[in-house]
């Protein structure tokens, strides 16, 4: 249980995005970027998943599947928020079906700017969840152990 | 650079039916169907083309008019005309595949023609 | 008969990348109809005119998809020059046309690698998208953006490339050109690949006429239709040719667009041999009064731009009708009658850009 971080599984949603920063996510588990070396690997199911990550501002339509999804992966978790929009609904934020930022509906731990964002920033927010992923496993070992 | 050439035709909502049965018998093929609205009324274009001159019938409708579908004669005409129903909230009959208003949904209901428009944000955003 | 019963297909699937949501219903295992739902990417872009300056809204207008961005804003901007009348010069003209070609290169190869990987030959998804990233360095080089470029604006385009970095462009594509036929070569001729898509999701050349299908999508079933045969842009003087495929299955689609890889290398090459000196804007002064419908060939296929404008600094309708939306039809069509375990492979030729679908 202690090499969470060593292997951690992420999944990936497009939540309204252009598509810019879903290709980036991408692109950073092919071979330039290659973000399995870090043990990462992109699952399609949620309850394998320990990084959620997110692209684009949330919809009407998405905010559903966006909240499914959080709810069904297991704890600890851990969201990034990938581009402008996610964080805050970037360009799209005065359209009449975008409702801000993916911190709307569910809490994110890093957010990774740029339009679209990069695959070097990509990683980096990867990696620094990772920390974060860590440390919310260090805290409920420790609740745990209380309980107990 | 050479343009494609666009003819732009006005014709009435009750001889939407007829005239695109003309062009499918033509051979054309169904290019979009768009609707733009203009404060009190709205104007459709229905485009067609066989190669690159385009033309396009127009019709203009108000709010409440019923607009026939022409999904009996271009069956993939559905799209559009479930379209042009979640985002203007117009009255399209007949549509072959109907939606019922769920191809689209969005948060405010046909949101090009309620107000409001678009949502505000202060200068420097709102962090 | 068997029951029919309705299974759902994503919005959150592993194959697809974007959320496209699919109720099939099915007897046994085969597909009896497709009832498509989309939506979860409206944005309402469209809309924003109303607040943006046509200028500025260049930029938004890129963003209606991550991968088409540059086609998107010079069809734009093609909209609102030929309603001012705007004669673009002849070096931006060619430059815009290499940055859509480009465009079309790493749409095409991203499009490869992700069939590839629908199909479970993961070696092949990874290789094409090792080739993209070779084409994404030269369009980074150029333009200082990888996906979003941001290099298009009204009545031009704001950077310039230099002559030496055309050379090395040509040169850097003259390199990667044996490997983009080697992996052609494994499209065309790989016994997975071949019996995985030969006669799947096939549309006829009529269907294809008839329900609208543009793009890669009506070529690989015969119909010749290409907006750069029209001419717009550069492309009137490169001698450009469709690339036509006639089964009109999954593998003739797949062929289409590994084929258009190579035209695109070929393009480019032709354009950089034919650039005009020259300035690459023209200055643009008031507001556009009028309407017009610009098309040009995205990598998906044939978009459209119109815009109404009544002289106002924001412009009153934008609509986009983008080659996805108008590929659902014949989407629904194709996944008739075929089996449950080929859908994510069928739904995936038509190269849905749902990005791009529902703006």
């Amino acid at each position: 249980m202690s090499y969470i971080t060593k292997s951690p599984w992420i999944i990936h949603y497009d939540g309204s995005s252009c598509n810019g920063c879903d290709i980036e996510v991408l692109a950073c588990l092919t071979p330039l970027y290659d973000l399995e070396r870090f043990g990462i690997v992109n699952t399609g199911n949620p309850k394998h998943a320990d990084v959620f990550l997110i692209t684009g501002g949330i919809n009407e339509q998405s905010r559903a599947v966006v909240k499914n999804t959080y709810e069904q992966m297991p704890d600890p978790k851990v969201v990034v928020a990938i581009g402008i929009c996610a964080a805050t609904g970037g360009v799209f934020r005065e359209c009449y079906n975008i409702m801000g930022g993916v911190d709307k509906v569910i809490p994110v731990d890093v957010y990774v700017p740029g339009c679209a964002a990069r695959p070097e920033s990509i990683i980096d927010g990867v990696v620094s969840a990772l920390g974060i992923l860590e440390e919310k496993r260090a805290k409920m070992a420790e609740k745990g152990g209380k309980k107990q | 650079m050479i343009e494609q050439k666009h003819t732009i035709t006005e014709i009435a909502v009750t001889d939407l039916l007829k005239k695109t049965g003309e062009c499918h018998e033509k051979g054309h093929r169904l290019v979009q169907i768009g609707c733009t609205p203009l404060g009190d009324c709205y104007e459709i274009n229905y485009t067609f083309t066989t190669s690159w001159d385009f033309e396009s019938l127009r019709i203009t409708v108000n709010d409440g008019d019923k607009i026939p579908s022409i999904s009996g004669i271009y069956w993939g005409a559905f799209i559009y005309e479930n379209e042009i129903h979640d985002l203007f909230g117009l009255t399209v009959t007949d549509i072959n595949v109907d939606f019922q208003g769920h191809l689209i949904e969005t948060r405010i209901p046909s949101p090009f023609k309620n107000a409001p428009p678009v949502t505000k944000v202060k200068k420097g955003g709102d962090a | 008969m068997g029951n029919q019963i309705v299974v759902p297909f994503g919005p959150q699937h592993p194959v697809l990348p974007e959320p496209i949501h699919l109720d099939l219903v099915l007897e046994d295992e085969r597909v009896v109809e497709a009832v498509p739902t989309i939506g979860y990417v409206h944005r309402g872009l469209e809309k924003l005119v109303e607040k943006r300056d046509y200028k500025d809204y260049v930029l938004i207008a890129e963003r209606i998809c991550g991968i088409c961005s540059f086609t998107h804003s010079v069809t734009y901007c093609n909209a609102i020059e030929r309603i001012m009348g705007i004669e673009v010069p002849a070096r931006a003209q060619f430059i815009r046309t290499i940055w859509m070609e480009y465009s079309r290169m790493h749409s095409h190869l991203l499009w490869l690698g992700l069939t590839a990987d629908a199909m479970g030959f993961e070696n092949l998804f990874m290789n094409a998208w090792r080739l993209r990233e070779e084409i994404l360095d030269d369009m980074e080089a150029t333009t200082g953006g990888r996906v979003i470029q941001g290099s298009c604006k009204v009545g031009g385009i704001r950077r310039d490339i230099s002559d030496d970095k055309l050379g090395e462009m040509v040169d850097h594509l003259k390199k990667i050109r044996p490997l983009l036929e080697e992996s052609n070569r494994i499209f065309t001729h790989d016994q997975t690949v071949r019996h995985r898509m030969r006669g799947l999701g096939v549309l006829s050349k009529e269907d294809a006429w008839d329900l609208g299908a543009v793009g890669p999508t009506a070529r690989g079933s015969g119909c010749d239709m290409d907006v750069r045969s029209s001419g717009y842009s550069a492309y009137g003087e490169l001698g450009f040719k469709p690339v036509v495929f006639t089964h009109g299955d999954c593998l003739d689609r797949c062929l289409v667009r590994s084929e258009e890889v190579l035209a695109a290398v070929d393009l480019v090459e032709r354009a950089v041999a034919k650039m005009p000196d020259g300035p690459i804007e023209e200055k643009v002064k008031g507001n556009p009064d009028g309407e017009y419908f610009a098309f040009s060939e995205q990598p998906r296929g044939e978009c459209m731009h119109y815009i109404k404008a009544n002289g106002k600094k924001n412009i009153v309708r934008h609509r986009v009708r983008t080659p996805t939306l108008t590929n659902i039809p014949p989407l629904v069509k194709m996944l008739e009658g075929i089996e449950m375990a080929d859908v994510p492979v069928v739904v995936l030729t038509i190269d849905p850009c749902i990005g791009c679908a529902e703006r």
